[in-house]
C-alpha cells in the first residue's frame, strides 16, 4: 500500500490534486455505491519550485465545445504533426511554431513530468494590482493607532505601481482623493443610503472619464490615471501623501451616546468600494480590503441596532428566528459579493473586536470572492499585524503569494460528469457536455470564477461517473481531467494553469479491492467534510449530522468486514480505518457544531475549512496534539482526555489555536521556578521546547492562530478541554478506575462509544 | 402751541416768533380774518380760527412749564384737536359738546400739552412758508389759488396782502396759500431763500398766485383752514385739472369741473357742473347733513359761496393752465419742517399716543415708558374706538416693527434684566410681560394685567411696596417698571429642548462654479473672509465673537471643509449625494476663528486655486440651505448661512429650476407667478431652517435671470437678507459687494426668535409683514433677525376700545443673542383711543402708512394681478381720504382737495408706489429685479422705504462750498434739476450723480479733473480724489449717504442729455414714469377725483 501512499502524496506535490479515489469504479452504479463520491481537492496555483513558466500560449484542442489543452497524455502523431485530443478524441494540427516537433524534441506540455504547466500569456494590458484600504474609524484610539500604523506599513509591502485608494467609514464613508496638493479631500456619502454602482460613480465624478475609457477599450494604460487618478494612485507616487492622511485619521467624530454602539456603514463602505473599482477597473486584479472594529450598525447591511441593550444575533435567536437584520444583511452582501466577483474582485475581511462583528452576514463577501476573512480581538494584537503583513509575504521570486481574477475550467473525459465545486469561488454558468445534472456544492458549470487565490487556496471538486454498467471501459482505460486556471499573476501577467491527470477505471464488482487500496481516506474525509459544511450552510445542523452519519454508516457497510449482526467481528482495512475517526471529531468541530460558537465564530472557521489544503483541513478536522515530557523526546498523542497527564506539557494545534498545556505538576514546577535555577535547566528546556515549536506554526500559519498558553485548571485550558476526545467524564471516570488523564465535564459521546455504535449498526441488517 | 412757545427759548425758535404775529395778523387779516378774530367761539366756523387763535395764548401762557421736552411732543395734539374740537362741534353736537371737548383739550393738555396743529404751524412758518393755519389746513390745499386765476380780485383783502407775497410765494413754490404768503413777505427771510431755488417757475407762479389769492377767499377755506387741518382744493382748483386734463388720462374733465360749474369755461363741463353742484350741495346736505347738526351753521358761513359763483367766471380763461407743482404738498417741505421743529429737542416717550418726528428727522429719544420710535412706529397713535370707525376710515392700523433696531450712540440699548431662576413676570392668563403700564393693586401685592385685566399675585420676591400714586417705589429702579424698552434674561425654559443654546454659528457657502471663479468673485471672496472673520458680530464687551465659523462651498457638489485647529491643512470633504444631503463631519467643521486662524487661511488661500480651472457650470441650491441647516442640527446651535451664489440651478437635485422668466406674463393675470416661487421645495425647506434657527443670507451674482423669486423664499422666511450684483465683475462691484458683505457679517444679529405682538383687549394682530415665518397665527417666527429686519404688524378691532385706557402693544422678542444667550426683548406703546375720526386723522404717520401699504401690496401681487392691487391702493386712499373729507374737513365745496395735515402726502408717496418696479414695470426692469425688490421692501423700516420710494435729491453747488451740512433736498422732479448743476440721488439702493450739461467747468475739473463736461465718463462709478474742497465735500457727502443705509450704494455718475439719463429718471418721481406711471400733479388729481366720487 506504501506505492499508493506514494503515488498519492506524488501527485499532490506535482499537481496539487488529491483523489478521494485513486482507482476509479467504472460504472455509475458502481460509484454510487462507493457512497464517498469521486472528487478531488485540487489547489491550483500550488507553489512549485520546480515549474518555470513557459512563455508562450497553450495549443487548443479545435473543437469548439473541448477546447481542451495540449498535454502529455494526448496522442502525438510527429509526423503528420497532428495530435488527438484525450478528451473528445478530435484530431488537431499543431500549430506553425511546432513544426519542429518530434519524439525527441518534445514541448515541454508534452513531457508526462509537465502534467502540470504554467503558461505566461503576452497578450493584454497589464494592469497594476489594486489594493482599496477601507477603514472601520469607529474603533479605540489605540485600535485605530495599531490599525494606522498597520496600514502605513503595508504601504511599503506593496508593490510601487499597484494602486492603493482609501476608503474609511463610520457614521459616514469617506473616499479619499489621493492626488490633491496642500488640501485633503475626500467624497463623503451617507451611511445609510444604499447606492447603486451607477449612482456611486456618479457622485465621485467618475461617469464622465469612464465613457471614454469604456469606448476605447482599455488598451491604453495612460488613460487610467486619467480616470481614476483620484482615488487610486501608485504607491510609489502618494506614499507620503497616504500616509500622513493615515496619520490624520481621526476616530469617527460623531458622538456616541450612552448605551448606544457607535453607527457603523460597513454595508455603504463596501457597496462604495466596489462600485468605484467596478466603474474604474473591471476585470483587473484588486483587494478591497475592509478593516471593521465592530458590526454594521446602520444602512444596507445592517447587522444590530445600535441600542447596546440589544444583543447581537447568537445562533439561539437565528434559530428562533429572531435575528431581525440576518436575511436582509445577508442580501445586502451577497449582491455585493456577487458584483464584485464579477468584476474579478476580491474582498478582505478584517474583522478586529470582542464581540460579533457581522461576519456571519458577510462571510459571503471573502468565500464568493476567494478574499480573505481574519478574525481577531483588536487591532492592536500581534494576531492581527502579523496577519497582515503576511498577506503581502512574497513567494521564493519576490511575487506576491495572491492572483487575481481567476478562472478555473475543468476539462473530464465523457466518462465522467461535474458535480460541482466547493471552495471560495462563484459559478460562471458554463454549461457543457461534461456538466453532471447532480449538483455537489456549487455545481451546473464546468468554470468557476475565483477573484482571489493564493498557493494555499483548494478546492473541492465533485465528479459524477457517468459510465453505464451495460457499456464497460475496456481493461487499463484511463479516464482524465484537465484543470485549466487562467489568472493575473502578482506580477500582473496573465497566466494559464493547466493541470491534466488520469486514473485508471475499475470493474467495482471484480477489482473492488484495487479501488478500495486506492482510497484517499484523508482526502476523502476533508471532502466529505467540505459537503458537510456546505450543507450545514442551508441545512439544519442537526440534519447534517445525520446525513453524515448515515454516509459513514453506509461506507461501513461497504468496505468493512464483518459477520452480520456481528459487531466485534467488525474490521476495517488500513486504508480505511481511520476515517471513522476523523468523522468523530467532525462531529465533534465548530464546523459543524454551532453550539459555543458565536454566528460569527462559525463563519469564520467554515470560512476557512472551505479554502485550506488538505494538511490544514485535517487539523481542523482532528487537531494534533504532541506531548513533551522527560520520558522522551516530543511525540504525538492521541487527542484523547487520557493524553493529558500532570507531567505533561502538551501542545496542541487546531489550526486556529495553538495551546500550550502545562500538567499539573509541570506547572507547579514552574510556578516554584525550578526552570530558573541552574541545576534544572532541562525543567527549562522542557518548558521551552514547546514554546519554539509552536513559535515555528505561528510564523508560518496564515491567518495567524490564536496563540493560547495555559496549564491545568486555567481557564484557558477550555480549549484543549473541548477538543479532546472525552473518554474519560465524570460519568465513566471511575467505571474506568483508572488514574491517569483528565476527567471531561460533558455529556458528549467519546470516539468509544461513538465507534461501538458505529460497528453496531454497520453490521445492522436493518439499515 | 405750547411748543412753539416753548420752543422760542431755544436759539431756533427765535425766527419763528418773530412771524408769529405776522402769522395772526396776516392769516387771519388777509382771510376771512376780520370776521374770525371777534367771533373766536360765536359761530361754528370762526370756531376753528379762535381755535388757533385761542390756541397760541394757552400756549403762550403754558410756554413757560411747557417748555420741558415732553409738552412738544403732545403739543401738535392738542392743537388739533382743538381744531377738531370744532369740527365736532360741527359733526355731532353743537356748542355745548364742542365745549366739551374744549374743555377736554386742556384736559389732555396735561400730557399733551400744546394743541398739535400749532406746532406743526409755528415750524412751518418759521422756516419755510409755514404759515401755521397753512400747515394744517393750506398746506394740502390744492386751492385753485395757483390754478384759476381769474377771481382774484374777488377776495380783495387776500390780494391785498399777495401782492408781495405772491412773489414769495411762488418763489417758496411749495405753498400756495396766499393767506398765508400775505403775511410772509413781512417778516419771512427763510422762505425767499428756499424760493430761490426755482427762479424759473416763478413767472407762472405769480399768475397762478392771483388766481388763487382769488379762489382762496372764496375758498372760504380760508377761515376754514385754522380750523381743519385739510387743505382745501376749491372748486378752481380742479379747474386746474380740467385743464390738465387733456394731458392726464386719469382725470376726466367732468369731475375735475365740480366747482367750477360756475366758473369753467368749457362749455361741454358746463352742464355737468350745474348737475354736480347740487350733488355737492347735496352732499353737504345729504350726507353731511344728517350726520352734523351744525350744518346750518355752515350755511352761513358758506355765503362764500356766492363768492364762488362770480369766480367762475373769470376762471374760465384759465383753465389751459396747469396745476402748479409748488402749489401741491411738498415731501421736502414737509420734511424740512419736520427736521427744523422737532430735530432738536429730543422725543421723549412718556405720553401715550405721541406722534414720533419724522423718519427722516434726526431726534434722540428719551425712553420714559414707551418704545422709541425707533422699534415700533404705527400707522396712528390714536385709534379709533371701534371697528366700525376705524372701517370708515380705511386707515390702516398697523405698527412697523424694529424689535432689535440700532440705537444711536447717545441712547443707552435696553437694559437687560435678570429674574434669576424665576424668570420674567408674567400675566398669569395672557402671558404679557411686566411692564410699566401694569397697575399694582392691594398695596403690591397684586397687579393687574394692563392688556387683559387678569390679576396676578405678586411673588414674593418681587413684592414692593406702592407709594401714594399707587406706584411702586421702585418703578424707577426697575427697567422693566419704568422703560419702554428691555430686556429679560430668559431661563432655560425659554430655549429650545429646554437647554440653554451654544453659542451660533455662521456658515460661508459659496459657489465655486465656473461663473463664480470667471468673475473673480471668489477669490475676492476668500480675500476678503481672511480679515472680515476678525469682525464677527460679538456681544458688549466681549474680546472675541462667540460665533464659530464654517465654510462650504459648491458647484453641483458640496465640498464642507474641516478647519479643525489641530489639523496640518484643511480637509475637504465632498458630499455628493445632493438629493439627500447631509452633513460629512462634526468636529472641525464649526471651529473658532482664533483657534484655527492658520488652517481657514490656509483653506482660503487655496480654494480659489483648488477651482482655478474648473468647467462646471451646473449648480445646485437647496441641498446647500439644507446642508447647511443639517449642520447647524448636528452641532446644536442656531446660525446664519451665507450663501453666495451664481446661477440658476438647473443641476439635478432637489430644487432644481427651470428658466421660467416670461416677459409676456407682464400685465396679464398670470404675471402673479413670476412672483411665486416655481416649486414648494424651498418652502418646505425654510420652515425646516426656522425650525433650526438657520438664517440664510443670500448673495446672488446672477448673469441671468436666475429666479429670485424662488431662490429668494428661504431667506424671505428665515429673516435673512438678499443681495443681488447683476454681472458682478469685480472691478466695478468689488466695493459695493464688500462693503455690504461686512455689514452684513459684522450686523448683530438675534436667532432663533420668537416674536409675539400682545395687545389690549379690543384689537389684536391679525397681520404680519416681514421676512421671517408663521407657523401659527400669533407667533412671528425669526430664525434669524438682524437690527434692519422690520415686521410690521397690521391690527384689527375685535372689540371696542377704551378711550381712557387707550390701547397697548407688547412687543415680546425671544431670540438667542451673538453670544447664545437667551433673551426677552420687550418693547411697550402705549396709544390713544378716539371716538372722534378727526383724532385718528390728526394722529396718523404717513411715511408708516406707506410702509404698510407698500408691503401690504408687494404681497398683493402673489395673489392678484398687479393691476388689481394698484387699483385696490388707489382706492384705499381714496377712501381714507375721502372719509377725512366727509367727516373731519368743515363743508366746503366739493371741487377742494382737502386732505388731513398728517396725510397730505399720502398722494405723492403713494403714487410712487404704485410706479414703483413691482407694480408698474418699466422694459428695462427684469423680473429678477422685481422680484428682488418686492422681497426688499417687505422687511425694511419705515425710513428705508420713505427714501426708496421717494428719493432724495440732493444739489450738489447750490449752497456754499463750506457749509458742513448736508443740501437741503429739492424735490424728485425733473424741472427741479438745473443744468448748470450737479445733484446727488439716493433712494437707499442706488446712488447717481447727476451732472448738468452746462456746469461750470470749474466744477467738473474740481470734481473730475477732466476738463469740460464732455469728457466726464457717464456711469463712472467712483469719484477721483483730488485735494480741493468741493470734490472733498462731495466724497463726504456720498459717505455719509452711504452710512445711513443699510446697503452700499453704487455710485453712478449721469450725464445730462446721455443715455444713463434714462436710469436716472426713473427715480424722478413726481414725474410721469415711461412705464406709464403718473406725475404727482396728475395722480392727485386723479386721486380727487376719485375721492369726489366716492363724496357723490
Amino acid at each position: 500500500m506504501a506505492t499508493y501512499l506514494e503515488f498519492i502524496q506524488q501527485n499532490e506535490e506535482q499537481d496539487g490534486v488529491r483523489f478521494s479515489w485513486n482507482v476509479w469504479p467504472s460504472s455509475r452504479l458502481e460509484a454510487t455505491r462507493m457512497v464517498v463520491p469521486l472528487a478531488c481537492l485540487l489547489t491550483p496555483l500550488k507553489e512549485r519550485l520546480d515549474l518555470p513558466p513557459v512563455q508562450y500560449e497553450p495549443v487548443l484542442c479545435s473543437r469548439p465545445t473541448c477546447k481542451a489543452i495540449l498535454n502529455p497524455l494526448c496522442q502525438v502523431d510527429y509526423r503528420a504533426k497532428l495530435w488527438a485530443c484525450n478528451f473528445c478524441f478530435q484530431r488537431n494540427q499543431f500549430p506553425p511554431a511546432y513544426t519542429g516537433i518530434s519524439e525527441v524534441n518534445q514541448p515541454a506540455e508534452l513531457m508526462p513530468h509537465f502534467s502540470t504547466i504554467e503558461y505566461v500569456i503576452q497578450r493584454g494590458a497589464q494592469s497594476p494590482l489594486i489594493f482599496l484600504y477601507v477603514v472601520d474609524t469607529c474603533l479605540e484610539e489605540d485600535d485605530l493607532q495599531a490599525l494606522k500604523e498597520s496600514l502605513q506599513m503595508s504601504l511599503s509591502l506593496l508593490p510601487p505601481d499597484a494602486l492603493v485608494g482609501l476608503i474609511t467609514f463610520g457614521r459616514m464613508v469617506q473616499v479619499h482623493e489621493l492626488s490633491c496638493e496642500g488640501i485633503a479631500k475626500s467624497y463623503v456619502f451617507r451611511g445609510t443610503k444604499d447606492l447603486t454602482a451607477k449612482q456611486i460613480q456618479d457622485m465621485l465624478g467618475l461617469t464622465k472619464g469612464a465613457m471614454p475609457m469604456q469606448q476605447a477599450s482599455p488598451a491604453q494604460p495612460q488613460e487610467h490615471p486619467f480616470i481614476s487618478s483620484r482615488f487610486l494612485q501608485p504607491v510609489h507616487k502618494i506614499d507620503m501623501n497616504l500616509t500622513d492622511l493615515l496619520g490624520e485619521l481621526q476616530r469617527d467624530p460623531w458622538p456616541v451616546t450612552q448605551g448606544k454602539r457607535p453607527l457603523r456603514s460597513t454595508g455603504v463602505a463596501l457597496s462604495i468600494a466596489v462600485g468605484l473599482l467596478e466603474g474604474t477597473f473591471p476585470n483587473t486584479g484588486a483587494r478591497i480590503m475592509l478593516f471593521t472594529g465592530g458590526p454594521p450598525t446602520q444602512g444596507p447591511g445592517m447587522v444590530v441596532g445600535d441600542e447596546l441593550k440589544t444583543p447581537i444575533r447568537s445562533w439561539h435567536d437565528i434559530e428562533k428566528d429572531n435575528a431581525r437584520f440576518v436575511k436582509k444583511a445577508t442580501k445586502h452582501y451577497e449582491m455585493l459579493a456577487n458584483r464584485t466577483a464579477a468584476n474579478g474582485h476580491c474582498i478582505d475581511i478584517y474583522a478586529c473586536a470582542l464581540d460579533q462583528s457581522g461576519l456571519l452576514e458577510m462571510k459571503c463577501c471573502t468565500n464568493l470572492t476567494g478574499g480573505h476573512m481574519v478574525m481577531g480581538d483588536s487591532f492592536n494584537t500581534s494576531l492581527f499585524k502579523q496577519t497582515f503583513q503576511r498577506i503581502f509575504s512574497k513567494d521564493f521570486n519576490g511575487n506576491f503569494r495572491m492572483g487575481f481574477g481567476a478562472t478555473l475550467e475543468v476539462k473530464t473525459s465523457r466518462e465522467l460528469k461535474i458535480a460541482g465545486a466547493i471552495g471560495p469561488c462563484v459559478s460562471l454558468n458554463v454549461k457543457g457536455p461534461c456538466v453532471s445534472e447532480n449538483e455537489l456544492g456549487v455545481g451546473g458549470t464546468s468554470q468557476w470564477k475565483i477573484c482571489g487565490l493564493d498557493p494555499t487556496s483548494t478546492f473541492g471538486i465533485y465528479f459524477e461517473v457517468v459510465n453505464q454498467h451495460n457499456a464497460p471501459i475496456p481493461q487499463g482505460g484511463r479516464g482524465a481531467i484537465q484543470f485549466v486556471t487562467q489568472y493575473q499573476h502578482s506580477s500582473t501577467q496573465r497566466r494559464i494553469r493547466v493541470t491534466t491527470i488520469a486514473r485508471n477505471w475499475a470493474d467495482a464488482q471484480s477489482q473492488l479491492q484495487h479501488i478500495e487500496a486506492a482510497f484517499d481516506q484523508e482526502a476523502a474525509a476533508v471532502l466529505m467534510a467540505r459537503l458537510g459544511v456546505f450543507r450545514a450552510e442551508s441545512e439544519e445542523g442537526p440534519d447534517v449530522l445525520r446525513w453524515l452519519d448515515r454516509q459513514l454508516i453506509r461506507l461501513c457497510q461497504k468496505f468493512g468486514q464483518y459477520n452480520k449482526e456481528d459487531p466485534t467481528s467488525f474490521r476495517l482495512s488500513d486504508s480505511f480505518s481511520l476515517y471513522p475517526q476523523f468523522m468523530f471529531h467532525l462531529r465533534r468541530s465548530p464546523f459543524l457544531q454551532v453550539f459555543n460558537n458565536s454566528p460569527d465564530e462559525s463563519s469564520y472557521y467554515r470560512h476557512h475549512f472551505a479554502r485550506q489544503d488538505l494538511t490544514q483541513s485535517l487539523i481542523m478536522i482532528q487537531p494534533i496534539l504532541y506531548s513533551y515530557s522527560f520520558h522522551g523526546p516530543p511525540e504525538p498523542v492521541l487527542l484523547d482526555s487520557s493524553s493529558i497527564l500532570t507531567d505533561r506539557i502538551l501542545l496542541m494545534d487546531t489550526f486556529f489555536q495553538i495551546v500550550i498545556y502545562l500538567g499539573e505538576t509541570i506547572a507547579q514546577w514552574r510556578k516554584a521556578g525550578y526552570q530558573d535555577m541552574p541545576e534544572y535547566e532541562n525543567f527549562k528546556h522542557l518548558l521551552q521546547a514547546p514554546l519554539d515549536d509552536a513559535q515555528e506554526i505561528l510564523q508560518a500559519r496564515f491567518p495567524m492562530p490564536r496563540y493560547i498558553n495555559t496549564e491545568h485548571g486555567g481557564s484557558q485550558a477550555r480549549f484543549l478541554l473541548s477538543k479532546v476526545n472525552p473518554s474519560q467524564t465524570h460519568n465513566n471516570l471511575y467505571a474506568w478506575g483508572q488514574e491517569t488523564g483528565a476527567p471531561i465535564l460533558t455529556d458528549d459521546v467519546s470516539l468509544q462509544v461513538f465507534m461501538d455504535h458505529l460497528k453496531k449498526l454497520a453490521v445492522s441488517s436493518s439499515c | 402751541m405750547n411748543v412753539n412757545q416753548s420752543a422760542p427759548p431755544g436759539p431756533p425758535y427765535g425766527q419763528p416768533q418773530p412771524v408769529y404775529p405776522g402769522y395772526h395778523q396776516s392769516s387771519y387779516g388777509g382771510q376771512p380774518g376780520s370776521t374770525v378774530p371777534p367771533t373766536p367761539y360765536g359761530a361754528s366756523y370762526n370756531g376753528p380760527v379762535p381755535g388757533y387763535q385761542q390756541a397760541p395764548p394757552p400756549g403762550v401762557s403754558r410756554a413757560p412749564p411747557s417748555s420741558g421736552a415732553p409738552p412738544v411732543s403732545t403739543a401738535q395734539a392738542p392743537g388739533g384737536q382743538a381744531a377738531y374740537g370744532q369740527f365736532g362741534q360741527g359733526d355731532v353736537q353743537n356748542g355745548p359738546s364742542s365745549t366739551v371737548q374744549m374743555q377736554r383739550h386742556p384736559g389732555s393738555q396735561p400730557f399733551g400739552s400744546a394743541p398739535l396743529a400749532p406746532v406743526v404751524s409755528q415750524p412751518t412758518v418759521l422756516q419755510s412758508y409755514g404759515p401755521p393755519p397753512t400747515n394744517t389746513q393750506v398746506t394740502a390745499q390744492l386751492a385753485g389759488m395757483q390754478i384759476s386765476g381769474a377771481p382774484a380780485p374777488a377776495p380783495p383783502p387776500t390780494g391785498l396782502g399777495y401782492g408781495p407775497p405772491t412773489t414769495l410765494a411762488s418763489a417758496s413754490g411749495s405753498f400756495p396759500n396766499s393767506g398765508l404768503y400775505g403775511s410772509y413777505p413781512q417778516g419771512h427771510a427763510p422762505p425767499l431763500s428756499l424760493a430761490q431755488g426755482h427762479p424759473g417757475t416763478q413767472p407762472p407762479q405769480h399768475s397762478a398766485l392771483p388766481q388763487a389769492s382769488s379762489f382762496t377767499p372764496p375758498a372760504s377755506g380760508g377761515p376754514r383752514m385754522p380750523s381743519m387741518t385739510g387743505a382745501l382744493l376749491p372748486g378752481q382748483g380742479f379747474r386746474g385739472p380740467p385743464v390738465n386734463q387733456p394731458n392726464h388720462v386719469s382725470s376726466p374733465p367732468p369731475q375735475a369741473l365740480p366747482l367750477g360749474t360756475q366758473m369753467t369755461g368749457p362749455p361741454g363741463p358746463l352742464p355737468p357742473m350745474h348737475s354736480s353742484q347740487p350733488g355737492y350741495q347735496l352732499q353737504q346736505n345729504g350726507s353731511f347733513g344728517p350726520v352734523r347738526d351744525p350744518q346750518p351753521n355752515y350755511g352761513s358761513p358758506y355765503p362764500g359761496a356766492p363768492t364762488f359763483g362770480s369766480q367762475p367766471g373769470p376762471p374760465q380763461p384759465l383753465p389751459p393752465k396747469r396745476l402748479d407743482p409748488d402749489a401741491i404738498p411738498s415731501p421736502i417741505q414737509v420734511i424740512e419742517d419736520d427736521r427744523n421743529n422737532r430735530g432738536s429737542e429730543p422725543f421723549v416717550t412718556g405720553v401715550r399716543g405721541q406722534v414720533p418726528p419724522l423718519v427722516t428727522t434726526n431726534f434722540l429719544v428719551k425712553d420714559q415708558g414707551n418704545a422709541s420710535p425707533r422699534y415700533i412706529r404705527c400707522t396712528s397713535y390714536n385709534i379709533p374706538c371701534t371697528s366700525d370707525m376705524a372701517k370708515q376710515a380705511q386707515v390702516p392700523l398697523a405698527a412697523v416693527i424694529k424689535p432689535l433696531a440700532r440705537l444711536p450712540p447717545e441712547e443707552a440699548s435696553p437694559y437687560v434684566v435678570d429674574h434669576g431662576e424665576s424668570g420674567p413676570l408674567r400675566c398669569n392668563r395672557c402671558k404679557a410681560y411686566m411692564c410699566p403700564f401694569m397697575q399694582f393693586i392691594e398695596g403690591g401685592r397684586r397687579f393687574q394685567c394692563c392688556f387683559c385685566s387678569c390679576i396676578n399675585d405678586v411673588p414674593p420676591q418681587y413684592f414692593q411696596h406702592l407709594d401714594h400714586t399707587g406706584k411702586r417705589v421702585d418703578a424707577y429702579d426697575r427697567p422693566e417698571l419704568s422703560l419702554g424698552s428691555y430686556e429679560f434674561l430668559a431661563t432655560v425654559d425659554y430655549c429650545k429642548n429646554n437647554k440653554f443654546p451654544s453659542p451660533p454659528a455662521f456658515i460661508f457657502m459659496i459657489d465655486v462654479s465656473y461663473n463664480a471663479i470667471r468673475s473673480g468673485l471668489v477669490r475676492l471672496l476668500c480675500e476678503e473672509l481672511k480679515s472680515l472673520l476678525d469682525f464677527l458680530p460679538r456681544e458688549g464687551g466681549a474680546e472675541e465673537s462667540a460665533i464659530r465659523v464654517g465654510f462650504v462651498t459648491y458647484n453641483k457638489v458640496l465640498h464642507f471643509y474641516n478647519v479643525k485647529s489641530s489639523l496640518a491643512q484643511p480637509q475637504m470633504m465632498v458630499v455628493s449625494d445632493v438629493a439627500d444631503m447631509f452633513v460629512p463631519l462634526l468636529d472641525g467643521f464649526l471651529v473658532n476663528v482664533n483657534e484655527s486662524r492658520t488652517v481657514i487661511t490656509s483653506l482660503l488661500d487655496q480654494i480659489p486655486e483648488m477651482f482655478a480651472d474648473t468647467r462646471e457650470t451646473e449648480t445646485v441650491f437647496a441641498p446647500v440651505i439644507q446642508a447647511g441647516m443639517e449642520a447647524l442640527k448636528a452641532a446644536e446651535c442656531a446660525g446664519k448661512l451665507f450663501l453666495f451664489h451664481t446661477s440658476l440651478p438647473i443641476a439635478e437635485a432637489p430644487g432644481k429650476l427651470k428658466n421660467r422668466d416670461d416677459r409676456k406674463l407682464i400685465n396679464t393675470d398670470k404675471e402673479k407667478t413670476l412672483f411665486q416661487p416655481q416649486t414648494g421645495t424651498y418652502q418646505t425647506l425654510a420652515k425646516e431652517c426656522v425650525a433650526q434657527g438657520c438664517c440664510v443670507d443670500l448673495f446672488l451674482f446672477p448673469n441671468q435671470y436666475v429666479d429670485v423669486a424662488t431662490l429668494s423664499v428661504v431667506p424671505q422666511l428665515t429673516g435673512g437678507s438678499v443681495y443681488k450684483y447683476a454681472c458682478f465683475q469685480v472691478e466695478n462691484d468689488q466695493e459695493r459687494f464688500l462693503s455690504d458683505l461686512c455689514r452684513d457679517v459684522q450686523k448683530v444679529v438675534g436667532f432663533d426668535a420668537v416674536m409675539r405682538v400682545r395687545t389690549s383687549t379690543g384689537i389684536r394682530a391679525v397681520d404680519f409683514f416681514g421676512a421671517f415665518y408663521m407657523s401659527n397665527t400669533t407667533d412671528v417666527e425669526l430664525a434669524g433677525l438682524d437690527v434692519d429686519k422690520t415686521v410690521t404688524v397690521e391690527f384689527k378691532h375685535d372689540d371696542r376700545l377704551n378711550e381712557e385706557s387707550g390701547a397697548l402693544l407688547q412687543c415680546a422678542l425671544l431670540y438667542t443673542s451673538c453670544a447664545g444667550q437667551r433673551r426677552l426683548r420687550i418693547h411697550n406703546l402705549a396709544l390713544n383711543c378716539c371716538t372722534q375720526l378727526a383724532d385718528l386723522y390728526r394722529n396718523c404717520e404717513t411715511d408708516t402708512l406707506i410702509n404698510y401699504m407698500a408691503k401690504f401690496a408687494y404681497r398683493g401681487v402673489l395673489n392678484s394681478p398687479v393691476k388689481t392691487v394698484r387699483d385696490n391702493l388707489i382706492t384705499q386712499c381714496a377712501q381714507i381720504l375721502a372719509c377725512y373729507r366727509k367727516n373731519c374737513a368743515s363743508p366746503s365745496s366739493a371741487g377742494q382737495l382737502i386732505l388731513p395735515e398728517c396725510m397730505k402726502l399720502l398722494p405723492v408717496y403713494l403714487n410712487c408706489v404704485l410706479k414703483s418696479d413691482v407694480l408698474q414695470p418699466g422694459a428695462e426692469v427684469t423680473t429678477d429685479d422685481r422680484a428682488y425688490v418686492r422681497q426688499l421692501v417687505t422687511s425694511m423700516d419705515v425710513a428705508e422705504t420713505n427714501v426708496f420710494f421717494y428719493p432724495r435729491l440732493l444739489p450738489l453747488t447750490k449752497s456754499p462750498i463750506d457749509s458742513t451740512t448736508e443740501p437741503p433736498a429739492v424735490r424728485a422732479s425733473e424741472e427741479r434739476l438745473s443744468n448748470g448743476d450737479i445733484y446727488l440721488l439716493e433712494n437707499g439702493l442706488n446712488l447717481f450723480l447727476w451732472v448738468g450739461a452746462s456746469v461750470q467747468q470749474g466744477v467738473v475739473q474740481s470734481l473730475f479733473s477732466v476738463s469740460s463736461f464732455s469728457h466726464i465718463t457717464s456711469g463712472l462709478s467712483v469719484l477721483p480724489v483730488l485735494d480741493n474742497p468741493l470734490s472733498k465735500k462731495v466724497r463726504v457727502l456720498i459717505d455719509s449717504l452711504r452710512a445711513q443705509r443699510s446697503r452700499y450704494m453704487k455710485l453712478i455718475v449721469v450725464k445730462q442729455e446721455d443715455k444713463l439719463e434714462m436710469l436716472f429718471k426713473h427715480f424722478l418721481v413726481e414725474d410721469k414714469s415711461l412705464s406709464g406711471g403718473a406725475s404727482y400733479v396728475d395722480f392727485l388729481c386723479h386721486m380727487h377725483k376719485e375721492i369726489r366720487q366716492l363724496l357723490s
